[in-house]
């Protein structure tokens, strides 16, 4: 209903490729931190970068379905930061430069960028502002052609490796309308990042980055100046949208993972696959998985036509990440004293989750949003 | 988010409907409830404007339409804060007289259909005994073949429709040594000699009649067997999926109404000097509740799309069925809370909400059996295919 023949041949000629050229390294990149840069060109050779992008930039420009496949089997790679990552790059940093960005800026970036020859992070999140996006501080004062940032920004995805960093930063007064995009180049002078020890999510390079009087020439400015926050509230709906699709495929490979496992583990004379109490749990959780992929579908395909789904990516997101919360948990449990060790996956599944409802918007901000929505009836 | 599952024609029937419902039946339900009785007036009326028929064939009086028609009927019905009353119209055309135009012979369809769509009789669908209800196979109704009859001895128990309606399509067993393949479905005329019903009393559906049947020697011409003997269960099995799909459509109107009853209080209730609405916690219940309910009507549609287009989709079915009714539970549960007192009171809505939400877990097999089915499915990937 969502997907034709096409559809499932690029998801098989995709799923061959993360199987040999990530699935290999998957573990080594866990441990060192980051993802192998040699990865990025690979993807883009083969085309997995442009599907969402016009021809004139070297992409596809095929229809959403195909990129909702793209997060969809980035995530069943045991590896959330890896999906984080390249969902950073290809669903929250390039579409900025695509819908908002000038000729000049998709000709430099988006060519690149489809090419895997460099990829980018998205830098919103400040130290003092997260949920509260118009409360950043990180300030970008206009001198003659260039503006000169000083400022910093924290917990952001692919942020040490990457080659250029979509950054919100206040151009104009306090509050939601003084914000703009800036495209800012990691070789500038006076940019910095450090690594961040984290709880999951370890196979990307979550960064602090610092803003040290960087020259940034004006033309680097997305769209019109002072218009940021509109801009990011307006592709919150895919990077939601992308969460949702994300949390959902890992929330499938879990649980087929957690099968596997309880038909070979064996208690009391019997695969543990044969307790009651262990099927229902299974069966429950995975009416659930199916449920939010038909809705995420459904979103997807409207989203693709064009619609303004605004309130069901929120709504996609919140359910997903709880849920991938509620999966992990109980998946885990089913592989007994297993599940905590770095032998099996899940561990891995587990730790990378949590991060679901916090990141790209938290589930209280994602009430937030769909209360004012339904309680108050306000439109988008 | 624009509709990929309704058309236009889909919408005018849903406005249709919808004023038939408010001049008809929204002034005296609160009656009928009271009275635990729905005059067979209404039921005239209602098959008079064709909502017993909509998907069944013309010959018979119906309108042969696709089965979103079908949704927005259920839909509809769902919000009106009745679960019994809903609850008869679904029996009637998802849950017992399908098995008749499916697999009953030409001259059962023209003996009954054409009454049944009419409204002039209430059909039932009796599997449930006094002693098995989730172990349905465990039935030990009997039908013997006695010359052009089959003698039936037995007894049903929370059968819908049972008390004030005129036939049942009964589980009897034809062949008690044959396990699943000696199962029969059996059209019984309820005023037949040696039917005799008692009106049962419940917690909920209190405009619905719910009986418990025995039938001591009743005689049932050999006619009235739908399709063939000893297929009864295969048979059972595929409508059944109807059925819970049925549930999952009415559970996520039913939640819809909740929400937006319970929506207008908040704005009108207020505490601590501003409308309740404002309070932080209740206005993010109300969001996910709203996002779940959004995300279970997707999954809902995208199983009617399947029945519609004729799949066997007994997973699917299970898992709308467990996910709406569960939904609907809690859904009711929280709604009535953002009443304070007032939720208690019979005055607003939400009480009788509460209590019929309470069925759907239980009826069209519980929500343990569907985890069982699901489990069956998804663990040890059992497959079903249609009889
Ligand atoms: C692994 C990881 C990767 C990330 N990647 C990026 C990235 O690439 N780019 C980027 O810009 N950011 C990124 N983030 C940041 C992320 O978006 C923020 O952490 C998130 O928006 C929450 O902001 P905060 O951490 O400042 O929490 P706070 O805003 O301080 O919130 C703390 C708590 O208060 C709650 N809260 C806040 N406001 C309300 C309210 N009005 N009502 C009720 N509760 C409220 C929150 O839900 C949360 O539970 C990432 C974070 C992590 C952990
Ligand atoms: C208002 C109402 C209307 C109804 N209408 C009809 C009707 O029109 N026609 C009809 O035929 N029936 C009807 N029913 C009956 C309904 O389908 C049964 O009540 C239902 O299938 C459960 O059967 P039971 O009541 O015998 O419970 P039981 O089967 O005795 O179950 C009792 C409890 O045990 C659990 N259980 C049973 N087996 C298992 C298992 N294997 N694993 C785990 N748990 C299990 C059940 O989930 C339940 O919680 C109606 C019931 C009600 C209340």
């Amino acid at each position: 209903m969502y997907f034709k023949e096409e559809h499932h041949l690029f998801r098989q000629s995709l799923r061959a490729f993360l199987d040999k050229e990530v699935m290999p390294h998957i573990d080594q990149w866990e441990k060192q931190g980051y993802v192998d840069r040699s990865i990025w060109k690979k993807l883009g050779d083969m085309g997995f970068l442009g599907i969402d992008y016009a021809e004139e930039y070297g992409g596809s420009a095929s229809d959403f379905m195909y990129t909702a496949i793209l997060f969809e089997e980035v995530s069943r790679c045991n590896s959330g930061g890896f999906a984080g990552v390249v969902v950073s790059d290809v669903g929250l940093s390039m579409p900025y430069i695509r819908n908002f960005g000038n000729d000049e800026l998709k000709k430099e970036y988006l060519t690149k960028s489809v090419a895997g020859d460099i990829y980018g992070c998205l830098a919103i999140t400040e130290p003092n502002a997260g949920s509260n996006v118009a409360g950043i501080r990180t300030k970008a004062v206009r001198d003659g052609d260039h503006y000169i940032v000083n400022g910093s920004k924290t917990y952001i995805t692919g942020g040490v490796h990457s080659d250029y960093i979509v950054a919100a930063v206040r151009t104009g007064d306090e509050g939601s309308s003084g914000i703009s995009l800036l495209v800012i180049d990691r070789e500038l002078e006076g940019v910095s990042a450090k690594t961040l020890d984290k709880m999951g999510f370890h196979a990307s390079d979550t960064a602090e980055i610092f803003f040290d009087n960087v020259k940034v020439p004006a033309s680097k400015l997305i769209g019109d100046e002072n218009m940021g926050f509109y801009y990011i509230m307006q592709n919150f709906a895919l990077e939601r949208l992308a969460m949702a699709l994300c949390w959902q495929a890992s929330c499938e490979d879990a649980i087929a993972y957690t099968l596997q496992f309880m038909n070979d583990r064996e208690a009391f004379g019997r695969p543990i696959n044969k307790f009651q109490v262990l099927r229902h749990r299974i069966a429950q959780l995975a009416s659930e998985v199916e449920r939010i992929k038909i809705f995420n579908y459904n979103v997807a395909r409207a989203y693709g036509d064009g619609e303004m789904v605004t309130k069901e990516c929120a709504m996609a997101k919140l359910m997903a990440t709880e849920l991938g919360d509620r999966v992990m948990t109980e998946c885990l449990q089913c592989f007994g004293g297993a599940g905590y060790m770095e032998e099996y996956k899940i561990a891995r599944m587990f730790r990378d989750s949590r991060v679901g409802r916090i990141a790209g918007g938290s589930s209280e901000i994602m009430c937030e949003l769909i209360a004012k929505m339904t309680v108050d009836a306000v439109g988008y | 988010m624009k509709s990929y599952y309704f058309s236009e024609e889909h919408e005018m029937f849903r406005q249709s409907i919808k004023d038939f419902l408010k001049k008809e039946l929204l002034p005296n339900i609160d009656q009928w409830e009271e009275e635990r009785q729905i005059p067979r007036e209404f039921w005239r009326k209602f098959g008079e404007m064709g909502y017993f028929g909509l998907e069944f064939p013309e010959e018979y009086g119906g309108s042969d339409l696709d089965f979103f028609y079908s949704v927005v009927m259920i839909e509809e019905i769902s919000k009106c804060f009745s679960g019994g009353f809903a609850i008869l119209p679904m029996v009637q055309s998802y849950m017992s007289s399908p098995y008749i135009v499916q697999h009953g012979s030409d001259a059962l369809k023209a003996k009954y259909m054409p009454k049944i769509i009419s409204g002039e009789a209430i059909c039932c669908i009796g599997i449930s005994e006094p002693g098995a209800g989730s172990d349905a196979m465990n039935i030990q109704t009997q039908a013997v073949r006695d010359g052009d009859h089959y003698v039936v001895n037995g007894a049903k128990t929370f059968i819908t429709n049972a008390v004030y309606g005129d036939i049942v399509v009964a589980v009897v067993k034809t062949n008690p040594e044959a396990g699943a393949n000696g199962v029969s479905l059996l059209v019984i005329d309820l005023n037949s000699e040696g039917v005799s019903r008692r009106k049962l009393k419940k917690l909920g559906w209190h405009a619905s009649d719910t009986a418990e049947l025995n039938f001591d020697d009743v005689r049932v011409p050999a006619e009235n067997l739908i399709g063939e003997e000893g297929f009864g269960f295969y048979y059972l099995m595929g409508g059944l999926q109807l059925e819970r799909l049925v549930a999952g459509i009415s559970g996520v109107a039913a939640c819809d109404a909740a929400i937006e009853y319970s929506l207008q209080y908040m704005s009108e209730r207020k505490a601590f000097g501003r409308p309740i609405s404002k309070f932080q916690v209740l206005r993010h219940r109300v969001a996910q509740m709203s996002a779940e309910i959004e995300a279970t009507r997707y999954f809902v549609y995208h199983c009617c799309k399947m029945h519609d287009a004729g799949e066997y989709i007994v997973k699917e079915c299970s898992m709308a069925k467990l996910l709406a009714t569960e939904m609907t539970n809690d859904v009711a549960t929280k709604c009535l809370q953002f009443f304070g007192g007032y939720g208690f009171m019979e005055d607003y809505k939400m009480a009788r909400m509460f209590r019929d939400s309470r069925i759907g877990t239980i009826g069209g097999g519980t929500s343990e059996i569907m985890r069982e089915i699901i489990a069956k499915m998804v663990i040890d990937e059992q497959e079903y295919t249609k009889a």
